[in-house]
């Protein structure tokens, strides 16, 4: 361990808190949780979780989620690929404006367009469906997955396409089979990075859903009663919510340490 | 260098469409609703710039876009110099690196109402490990839902503690890709620590600080769901930010029109400035 250490541990230190907090309070019962501060939990209770694997209302939030982040991360890549690769290695008519136009893209103010977006996707009749959601999210997560992508393609000498090319490779089995997994570990990073902004994202998800794709956040909010907060009960669903971001990024670490090393060369 | 081909454009028009469907068509709402007033029933009656002046005149507004610029400039001036810090000093090699990027990324992977729910409780005063420990351990007076200031500490707090990891991954990435020659080529020359960061390490993170910096500035820029959750606004109109303002008169109290017209010319600002923050950035680029 070296002396320099010391600031990423402190950092961590002060990132886990907050989270060490969040879990402590999902064993807790929330009567224990409103009488007063306990650092540990008093009477050990693992009755919130129980709620929340038996009640389909609740684990299904968690299903409705995970289903409309996947299709949006899968649809996010496949088209933000081959324009990546356009703005890597073409240049043609408005091609500086168009990334740019792109970026706007991530600056609306997503409050007031909550509105227009639902009367948008009931018109095409997507409403309260897992693909409207996966749709609306791509307005943010296409730009930054263009963004992503084309700064790895960038690390990827020219020499490779024109290489394969002689070879006698057609675009597409060059583009998939060479190409493709060249930049794997950027696939990674943008993959992640759209799964965490379509997973965190509200706003838009809860506006365009009613019961049948719910995502997990917005269920949350029924712990509101009019018996007042279940405290014990949104700890332990905020704890859940926290565990697939951790798998998926566990599943990536790899691909974020290697895979940034190898773009923005 | 790249090769003028304009069938590129084939490669880019599935990513043009669906943006499109999702930008063009609500914006052409809200462009609609900011021109009309409306009394219900969907009868629309042409109101002109009316909303626009009105809006801009607003101290109301004013107070908000404050506020807001308040907020990202504290933002952008905490967590980028603390993400670079927190970068450098990180390992560069070995089991602890995906341990480090794994834990550090976790705040970013909460979904955003459940970041403001569990900031609530954290900081509540006879409860939470925060009150609890700056109220009965250190005896500071700390209630975020009384004092402004506690408020305000409260949210720039919880803004650090869930995006400065943005800032540290993307510098991380920028620091691994420099080869070790660079360095060994500092030590012959026998460069500080300071001349190795100005002259190696940051132009090196440029580009991936560039993006941090677009990042952090327009996300800030239109936080909503963290802030709302966590106060609400409050106490008063304290922490009101200008998406939590607009939020209020668009459905709070409905009026669509002046919301419309705040949300126009709220996203000219948020253009106008990552506009100049992009050119600046990229400027050397270009030649």
């Amino acid at each position: 361990m070296q002396k320099r250490s010391i600031v990423p541990i402190i950092y961590i230190l002060f990132l886990m808190l907050p989270i060490y907090w969040l879990v402590a309070m999902s064993f807790k019962t929330t009567n224990e949780i409103l009488s007063g501060f306990s650092l540990f939990p008093q009477t050990f209770t693992l009755e919130n979780y129980a709620t929340i694997f038996t009640d389909p209302s609740w684990y299904w939030g968690y299903i409705n989620s995970i289903a409309y982040v996947s299709i949006n991360t899968v649809i996010s890549i496949a088209v933000a690929l081959p324009a990546a690769y356009a703005f890597s290695r073409y240049r043609f008519l408005g091609d500086k404006q168009l990334f740019f136009w792109l970026l706007t893209n991530r600056m609306a103010p997503a409050a007031v367009f909550a509105l227009p977006f639902f009367q948008l996707y009931s018109a095409v009749e997507l409403f309260d469906t897992h693909l409207a959601v996966a749709l609306a999210h791509c307005l943010f997560n296409i730009p930054l997955a263009v963004w992503i992508l084309e700064g790895f393609m960038g690390g990827i000498p020219k020499e490779l396409d024109e290489t394969a090319f002689v070879d006698g490779y057609s675009f597409p089995r060059f583009f998939a089979t060479i190409f493709i997994p060249s930049i794997k570990a950027g696939v990674g990073v943008a993959a992640f990075f759209c799964f965490m902004f379509s997973w965190v994202e509200l706003l838009l998800a809860k506006t365009l859903t009613a019961v049948a794709a719910k995502p997990i956040a917005a269920t949350m909010t029924k712990t509101a009663s009019s018996a007042g907060y279940e405290l014990g009960l949104l700890a332990a669903a905020g704890t859940l919510t926290i565990i697939p971001g951790a798998i998926v990024i566990w599943f990536v670490r790899n691909y974020i340490a290697k895979g940034f090393a190898m773009g923005r060369v | 260098m790249k090769t003028e081909n304009q069938k590129a454009w084939f490669f880019v028009l599935p990513v043009l469409a669906l943006v499109a469907f999702n930008a063009l068509i609500p914006m052409m709402t809200v462009v609609n609703y900011s021109v009309q007033e409306t009394f219900g029933d969907n009868v629309f009656f042409w109101q002109g710039l009316d909303w626009f002046q009105q809006i801009l005149r607003s101290d109301r507004f004013h107070a908000a876009l404050g506020r807001q610029f308040m907020f990202t400039f504290l933002i952008l001036i905490i967590e980028v110099p603390l993400g670079i810090a927190i970068a450098l000093s990180m390992p560069r090699k070995g089991f602890w690196v995906p341990v480090c990027l794994v834990l550090m990324a976790l705040p970013m992977l909460i979904p955003w109402n459940v970041v403001g729910a569990m900031w609530n409780i954290f900081t509540l005063p006879d409860i939470g490990l925060l009150g609890y420990f700056l109220n009965h351990t250190l005896g500071i007076n700390y209630d975020m839902t009384q004092d402004p200031v506690a408020a305000w500490v409260t949210i720039v707090t919880m803004d650090v503690w869930h995006w400065t990891s943005l800032v540290v991954l993307l510098s991380y990435a920028g620091l691994v890709s420099i080869p070790d020659a660079y360095y060994q080529a500092a030590k012959i020359d026998g460069a500080s620590n300071w001349a190795v960061f100005r002259f190696i390490q940051l132009p090196k993170m440029k580009t991936v600080l560039t993006i941090a910096i677009l990042l952090r500035f327009m996300d800030s820029f239109n936080i909503y769901t963290e802030p709302f959750v966590l106060t609400g606004g409050g106490p008063g109109n304290s922490t009101t930010l200008l998406s939590i303002d607009l939020v209020k008169i668009a459905l709070g109290q409905f009026d669509l029109g002046p919301a419309a017209a705040m949300s126009l010319i709220y996203f000219a600002i948020t253009l106008l400035v990552s506009w100049l923050f992009y050119t600046l950035m990229t400027k050397d680029d270009l030649n």
